[in-house]
């Protein structure tokens, strides 16, 4: 710690050499702080405390496949299960077709089963007592200006009603709110509306249920009470598949894209151009510093000293450079978040993404301070004093 | 004085670079031309050379920091090239699916096949709509189709009951003689009636167990594939099997989820569309082939490319300053050169515009070395994605060349920045003092 004002002075030497560094070395981590969130978030969907205790049973035919609605009161006393919902898919758009909406047609009790959603007792209330109400999520609302007892027309891109019309009406009953802001995110973007008002409207359901929502009493039993669900139609004309709601998600996110392997290998590509760059910087800091280094050997500092001075200095380089990169990110997530309209929902820095990126900064801090300390304690002193 | 100097400064610099992005190819090799013919026929041109020659003579005394500037210059343009190689990749596999002479027919407000339902009555009339093209026999060359999604395991994944979700097409014999491109390429086809399957070749490598011979599981059923088929689009991701065994596998009886013509010209399309939407007994969407993957496509497309965009322009900063970095230090070690060939008599625009080739040769360097890196190594680089809602879609990156110069643009934009700075500071320097010291 003695020696800071002494690291601080040779790394501001040169100020617009050091600028320019760390806005290279603030750009890579900026960039990895931005991807890091777009991973997180890939990680987090559907991972929670909630998550792990319910389980979703689909056909095992297909996604696009229902299963009959007698299956709910079997599943229902399958030991172990707590609570039973279920769901249909509505496919509804906005206005236009692009604007495409998770909508769902769910059971009473659905709600109930996503403690992650608030809704207010008197809206749910009236969501309750009204047939042809829908509720829907607080970023959907702003985003098209909607408010509680508006009519709100959706089109289903699959389900017509009676008369073969696929524009659909609806009472806006209440607004849902995501619990936690920062996983929520989906809950604050869809819609769900009755199942019973879907079945009778559409001609083309017939009872049929799109997923059962399965709350089990204890997550560790989830695993043997989706076997035993699964189970219950083997074989027959109805074959389910029982996931934790995180594996299902997880799987889904996998298909959508490896997210993975592009982060992986952009940031790969990132942080060596940057350990060459800053790499470089610290070599050309050193040599010429030569005689400066060879006169503080000369003047008593042992060559642990020396050693330590020059790699402290690429060390507090990399830091410098990476907090503000990093600092940048958490100014710029809630922005990119508001600015798409809650289509983008990624996480602000968290501690695990600090933490590795502080990792990232010591480590690459040391990998390029290394080669110019050695060069700086194997000095010859006489010959550097001489060369000057 | 000075502010407006380097506020001119800072114009040209972007100015530079708009044009450097935007410009056609032709009016850039024309700019290098005259360039080329400065530095040969004019005094200062000649002085700019010769300079040029000194500077580029000493680059390999100035390897390390020469090699910062292609490296970093080198690492914006792979990584660039390859997020729009496979935004590139994704749009060219869906768009090659479909042709402006051949028109899809889908019930009305359906985004995608599997939303939607026509009846066998509805495809009969669709059949024989005006524009239609038919074959020898004056049999219309139509295909009414049924696509559902199945879930299958997923190759990669160790997990066996790691399912991922294909796209299962029922056709009829019809859809062979309308998609001249599918060609089985190994086994044969399907025989209607037997639960047997033939599976794309992006499909096989997607998913476990589609081998010939061997048996899948759809539901609670079994299916035998008996071949393996390629169409080099979108619908080689797909499996494919008779329409009525599917049709009885998925309780949809003769129901059908659309309808592919062939029409006798691009031309037909009009006159197809004005006569299915006229007809009271159908309420239909219809689109060209083109139309149809095209829309498909559009969304993901766009985002791959903005996202590689962003990423590209993040990393392109911290590599304008590297170059800056490295120019600066050249131009400062070169001091004292520089210097002594101004006082003997070369002008302040010789060293800026040799500085500034310097540095675009290094650029030119990164941006070929950044293209090759992303050409070896991603193009034909297989990835997948969900498609059309439903399928996995295997699609290979494709390194092209509009590609490539797109990657180069950028280099040289890196290239004009990082260089102009410091070939203006070599430019100003002040003559006597650089002299003086050491």
């Amino acid at each position: 710690m003695k020696y800071l004002h002494l690291i601080w002075a040779s790394l501001f030497r040169r100020k617009l050499r050091t600028i320019l560094t760390l806005v290279s070395i603030a750009a890579a981590f900026l960039l990895f702080g931005l991807l890091d969130a777009v991973r997180v978030s890939f990680d987090q969907a559907g991972r929670s405390a909630a998550g792990a205790q319910r389980l979703q049973t689909g056909a095992r035919l297909s996604f696009i496949d229902t299963l009959p609605s007698s299956l709910g009161a079997q599943i229902a006393a399958v030991p172990g299960v707590k609570e039973v919902a279920f769901a249909n898919w509505f496919g509804g758009a906005y206005q236009d077709p692009h604007n495409q909406i998770f909508t769902f047609a769910v059971s009473p009790n659905y709600i109930d089963l996503y403690p992650e959603m608030e809704l207010t007792a008197d809206q749910r209330q009236k969501f309750d007592s009204d047939l042809n109400a829908i509720v829907a999520g607080s970023a959907l609302v702003k985003r098209f200006g909607w408010k509680i007892g508006d009519r709100i027309p959706l089109q289903s891109q699959i389900f017509p009603d009676r008369q073969g019309s696929k524009n659909w009406h609806f009472n806006l009953a209440g607004i849902l709110k995501a619990r936690d802001k920062k996983t929520g995110g989906f809950y604050d973007g869809m819609v769900l509306l009755h199942w019973k008002n879907f079945d009778e409207t559409t001609p083309y359901n017939q009872g049929s249920v799109g997923w059962y929502v399965t709350r089990v009493a204890d997550a560790s039993q989830a695993d043997r009470v989706a076997r035993a669900i699964d189970a219950l139609s083997a074989n027959s004309a109805h074959e389910t598949r029982t996931q934790t709601e995180q594996a299902a998600t997880a799987s889904w996110m996998k298909q959508l894209v490896d997210i993975g392997l592009i982060v992986g290998s952009i940031m790969g590509a990132v942080f060596f151009t940057l350990l060459l760059l800053t790499g470089n910087t610290m070599m050309q800091s050193v040599r010429e510093r030569t005689a400066e280094l060879a006169v503080l050997r000369t003047i008593g500092f042992p060559p642990g000293a020396v050693l330590g001075i020059v790699l402290a200095e690429s060390l507090l380089l990399l830091v410098l450079g990476g907090i503000v990169g990093l600092g940048l990110v958490s100014i710029l997530v809630p922005v990119i978040v508001k600015g798409s309209g809650g289509m983008l929902n990624l996480p602000t820095v968290g501690a695990s993404s600090w933490a590795m990126g502080l990792g990232l900064m010591l480590l690459i801090g040391l990998a390029v301070g290394a080669l110019p300390a050695w060069r700086a304690v194997r000095l010859k002193i006489v010959d550097a004093l001489a060369a000057h | 004085m000075r502010f407006l100097g380097n506020l001119l400064t800072l114009l040209a610099v972007i100015a530079a670079v708009v044009v450097l992005i935007a410009a056609p190819w032709p009016l850039l090799l024309g700019a290098t031309l005259l360039l080329g013919a400065w530095l040969l026929w004019t005094r200062i041109g000649r002085q700019a050379a010769s300079v040029t020659g000194i500077g580029v003579s000493t680059l390999t005394q100035r390897a390390g920091a020469s090699f910062v500037i292609i490296i970093g210059i080198g690492g914006v343009v792979a990584v660039l090239v390859a997020l729009l190689a496979m935004a590139e990749g994704y749009n060219q596999t869906l768009r090659r699916t479909g042709s402006p002479d051949s028109a899809v027919v889908l019930r009305g407000g359906s985004s995608a096949e599997v939303n939607s339902v026509l009846s066998h009555d509805n495809a009969l009339v669709i059949q024989d709509a005006p524009g239609v093209a038919r074959d020898a026999a004056g049999k219309p060359i139509t295909s009414a189709e049924l696509v559902v999604a199945a879930n299958l395991p997923i190759r990669k994944s160790r997990d066996p009951d790691d399912l991922g979700s294909v796209q299962l097409r029922g056709i009829g014999p019809e859809a062979w003689q309308l998609r001249g491109n599918a060609r089985i390429i190994a086994g044969e086809k399907f025989r209607p009636g037997l639960r047997e399957l033939v599976a794309g070749r992006g499909a096989q490598r997607q998913f476990a167990g589609l081998e010939i011979g061997r048996e899948v599981r759809l539901g609670v059923q079994r299916w035998k594939v008996v071949g393996i088929f390629e169409t080099h689009d979108a619908l080689e991701s797909e499996i494919w099997a008779d329409a009525t065994d599917v049709g009885a596998a998925y309780r949809r009886g003769s129901s059908l989820s659309s309808v592919f013509v062939r029409l006798t010209d691009p031309g037909a399309f009009s006159q197809f569309k004005a006569a299915l939407s006229a007809d009271p007994r159908l309420n239909v969407d219809v689109s060209t082939t083109t139309e149809y993957y095209g829309k498909q496509s559009e969304t993901i497309t766009k985002v791959i490319r903005i996202i590689g965009m962003v990423v590209g322009a993040i990393m392109a900063i911290g590599a304008v300053f590297g170059a800056l970095n490295t120019m600066f230090a050249a131009v400062a070690a070169r001091a004292r050169e520089i210097a002594t060939l101004r006082a003997i008599g070369f002008r302040g625009v010789a060293v800026v515009v040799a500085v500034m080739i310097e540095t675009m040769l290094l650029a030119l360097l990164g941006g070929a070395l950044g293209g090759l890196l992303a050409w070896l190594i991603f193009n034909g680089f297989t990835a997948s994605s969900i498609a059309g809602g439903v399928g996995q879609l295997s699609f290979d990156f494709k390194v092209t060349a509009p590609l490539l110069w797109t990657g180069m643009t950028w280099a040289l934009a890196i290239g004009v920045i990082g260089g102009l700075y410091p070939a203006l500071r070599a430019a100003r320097l002040p003559v006597a003092s650089a002299l003086r010291d050491n």
